[in-house]
């Protein structure tokens, strides 16, 4: 079960770190990146995984801005501002462009660890906590945005207005 | 064979503990040529009378010898010297090793506990330890899952453990304890997962729970007296854990203790200060939140609270008010006096009379502090010792989902836990800080247990209009309430400072330096690259009539998170300079021990 996956995952690896090679920055054609349809307000790739929008002047998607609060809220303790990486956390603004999106889901639910001689690196399973999992991609669409230097770092300057069905979706997932 | 190691040094023990089981602590304490607490001496002084090297001839150190610790990760506290051994401790898995002082460092024994790796990720902030205590031929370790340990110091043999707390409600443990009479008192991190914070004692001989006093909660549970226990000369009344949180959140209520302590044997009392209230959501939380933020006098024998002052009620900016107490005995206005010193992490460094708790000076050490204007000093008014919060930079009146730009200092404080110095030569305190603003929004969260309990976003950034540096090193004028000068660092100062007998502080560097400076006028006399940049605390013994500098290498902790790939101000237009300097830059992982001499 989770042999697969970690192959999956360095494939999908090794393929993004190619693209990352060819040129400094990120194409927003790439497959993985580039809009295919929008749905309440959050955008997603022709195969249904989650993407981020940015308008011409700047305005980021809703969830994109979302992920950017609640990465500074649950993740940035470990791993840095801007998911920039800390001494021992690795920077996930290229986790984000470097694994695939099955997998980010199932690391940041179940967690894994890396514990030896040389490492002391353990992820914790959110599965159960709300503040994470309610916006799981809101978070990943952020790491995937500044990852591919569609948004620098900081906090964004525009950004689009709450949908209601996010806000529905939200309350019902927060449980208020 | 473990139970008769455990007999023996029982009977041995038993003679000393007749006494008064501190009093082998307090002699290895004022033995000059050792380094026998974290802290220095009980009074946090961190000062050392020994002065072969001093101002004129410090120019001339060189690195006697060193010692890899095999670990990498944020690197913490210092190595204790106790006769001829020095015990050095490491960040998870917290090994501890005992070094031979007569044979070139040659490892005696070593302990290397097993751990459950889940505790890693709910540490908050890195993996570091701030280093063991050594009483009555034992050496205590308190581990990252909050286990307590005592250790045989000639043997390594584990001679008690008790657990202090569970690691998968988040509860967890980053602090060195404090040896006290024929206790050991320990404290709790895990402010940042809804952790109720407590202070525990436990007997120095079998490990028993002797006591424990939470910062919020029932007077039962919290150690207070309502007539008898004091908040700024009045009485703290009835049910004071309490009336001031909304429902059960006091449950979930924060007010950690992972800070450093200090004991006025005179006095009989202990030190210490408590942590933010969590959430960091202050709209999730109405009320002043009692006890948090607040610097507690406790009796050791029974864990009663004889006075409290809370400095930052009602917390909108994560300023834990954990930093060290340091005991002085001074003279002020023609009188002498006990006092405490404290700088706090909201920006203000406070002189209270120790014995009474009386509020005697309370002025910001940094200049860029901007949250408030300042305390209220009279003892008439009705907002005596509550600091005046500016509306501009209050997270709680700009309300949730608002993002409050701009506030100094950052969450991470003025000053974290990295504890300054005394000279008594000076009478200056010597003080490494942090230079940091921030953004701060915050919004509502849900409880998990031992899941992180957060509620809010902050972007951290150099204080702006400044040096562009993200730290300073101060010599601080306690009575006065003024800075007497300032060094200005490129990053913040997150190393513990030493002052000697010979005119001489020392403190590290996050990029790694070593640097050592003139007490009087800060002017810089010796600063040495060490492998790895510096959290640790500068630590002085003597061995075979020559004193020697140690100090721990190894980056991490909360600087290595916010500044391993530099801070830049999403607040600059355009135009300004993009980013700042990374850590990264500058220095990689290690742990390494480097111990400086003069040269033969």
């Amino acid at each position: 079960m989770t042999r697969p996956h970690i192959l999956l995952a360095a494939t999908a690896g090794l393929l993004s770190a190619t693209a990352l090679c060819a040129a400094d920055t990120v194409s927003m054609d790439d497959p993985n990146i580039a809009v295919g349809y929008e749905e309440d307000g959050r955008y997603y790739t022709e195969d249904g995984v989650p993407t981020f929008n940015v308008a011409e002047d700047g305005t980021v998607d809703w969830p994109t801005f979302s992920g950017f609060r609640r990465y500074h809220a649950e993740c940035h303790v470990c791993h840095g501002p801007d998911g920039e990486g800390s001494t021992y956390a690795p920077a996930l603004k290229k986790s984000a462009l470097t694994m695939d999106y099955y997998d980010f889901v199932d690391v940041v639910t179940n967690g894994r660890q890396k514990v030896g001689a040389a490492e002391n690196s353990v992820m914790p399973a959110f599965g159960t906590n709300p503040n994470v999992m309610c916006y799981l991609d809101d978070i990943y669409t952020y790491l995937k945005a500044h990852g591919s230097e569609a948004i620098g770092r900081g906090r964004p300057a525009k950004k689009e207005a709450k949908s209601d069905v996010f806000s529905e979706n939200e309350n019902a997932c927060m449980g208020s | 064979m473990k139970r008769l190691t455990l007999m023996t040094s029982g009977v041995a023990l038993f003679a000393a503990s007749m006494a008064m089981a501190n009093d082998d602590l307090m002699a290895q304490m004022d033995n000059a040529s050792q380094w026998a607490i974290q802290t220095g001496d009980y009074s946090n002084q961190r000062y050392s009378e020994l002065d072969k090297i001093n101002k004129d001839n410090v120019g001339d150190l060189q690195v006697a010898w060193t010692f890899s610790t095999g670990v990498l990760r944020g690197h913490e506290g210092s190595p204790l010297v106790v006769g001829d051994t020095m015990f050095v401790h490491t960040p998870f898995p917290n090994i501890v090793y005992a070094l031979d002082l007569n044979e070139q460092g040659k490892i005696k024994w070593r302990y290397e506990p097993k751990q459950d790796p889940n505790v890693i990720p709910v540490m908050c902030c890195d993996t570091v330890n701030r280093g063991v205590a050594y009483a009555d031929g034992k050496i205590f370790l308190h581990q990252a899952d909050t286990k307590v340990v005592a250790l045989d110091a000639e043997t390594g043999e584990v001679l008690w453990e008790v657990m202090n707390g569970d690691a998968s409600k988040g509860e967890t443990n980053t602090a060195t304890v404090l040896p006290v009479k024929d206790k050991v008192i320990v404290g709790i991190s895990g402010g940042e997962f809804g952790v109720r914070g407590h202070v525990t004692a436990y007997n120095m001989e079998t490990g028993e729970q002797e006591w424990r006093a939470y910062s919020m909660g029932p007077d039962s549970d919290i150690l207070m007296d309502p007539e008898n226990t004091t908040h700024l000369g009045k009485p703290v009344g009835a049910d004071s854990g309490t009336n001031t949180w909304e429902g059960d959140q006091w449950m979930i209520g924060g007010g950690t203790t992972w800070g450093w302590y200090s004991y006025d044997p005179e006095a009989d009392l202990i030190y210490y200060g408590t942590g933010n209230p969590s959430t960091w959501n202050p709209a999730q939380r109405p009320g002043d939140n009692r006890w948090s933020m607040t610097v507690m006098a406790r009796d050791p024998d029974d864990g009663m609270a004889k006075w409290v002052y809370q400095m930052t009620p009602h917390d909108e900016w994560d300023f834990d008010g954990v930093n060290e107490m340091i005991l002085t005995d001074q003279e002020m206005d023609g009188e002498m006096r006990k006092l405490l010193t404290h700088f706090d992490r909201n920006g203000l460094a406070y002189t209270l009379d120790r014995i009474s708790g009386e509020l005697l000076v309370a002025e910001k050490y940094d200049p860029a502090v901007n949250w408030t204007t300042g305390v209220d000093m009279d003892p008439e008014s009705e907002t005596f010792g509550r600091p005046a919060v500016v509306a501009e930079y209050s997270t709680e009146q700009n309300g949730e989902d608002v993002n409050s730009t701009g506030i100094c200092p950052a969450a991470l404080g003025t000053k974290d836990q990295q504890p300054a110095s005394f000279s008594p030569k000076t009478g200056l305190f010597y003080v490494p800080t942090n230079h940091v603003c921030m953004d701060y929004e915050p919004f509502r969260v849900s409880y998990t247990a031992g899941q992180p309990y957060v509620g809010a976003t902050l972007a951290m950034y150099p204080a702006p209009d400044s040096h562009g540096g993200m730290g300073n090193f101060i010599a601080w004028d306690n009575l006065a309430g003024e800075i007497k000068w300032s060094i200005p660092e490129q990053f913040s100062v997150w190393s513990g400072a030493l002052a000697t007998a010979g005119d001489v502080v020392f403190y590290g560097t996050l990029e790694g330096y070593l640097k050592a400076v003139d007490s009087e006028t800060g002017d810089e006399l010796y600063k040495f690259k060490t492998p790895s940049g510096i959290i640790g605390n500068v630590m002085t013994y003597e061995h075979d009539g020559k004193q020697y500098i140690g100090i721990l290498s190894g980056v991490g902790g909360w600087a290595g998170i916010g500044l391993a790939a530099g801070l830049t101000n999403p607040n600059d237009g355009l135009g300004a300079v993009g980013g700042y300097s990374a850590l990264s830059d500058y220095t990689a992982l290690g742990g390494q021990l480097t111990v400086f001499a003069l040269p033969d």
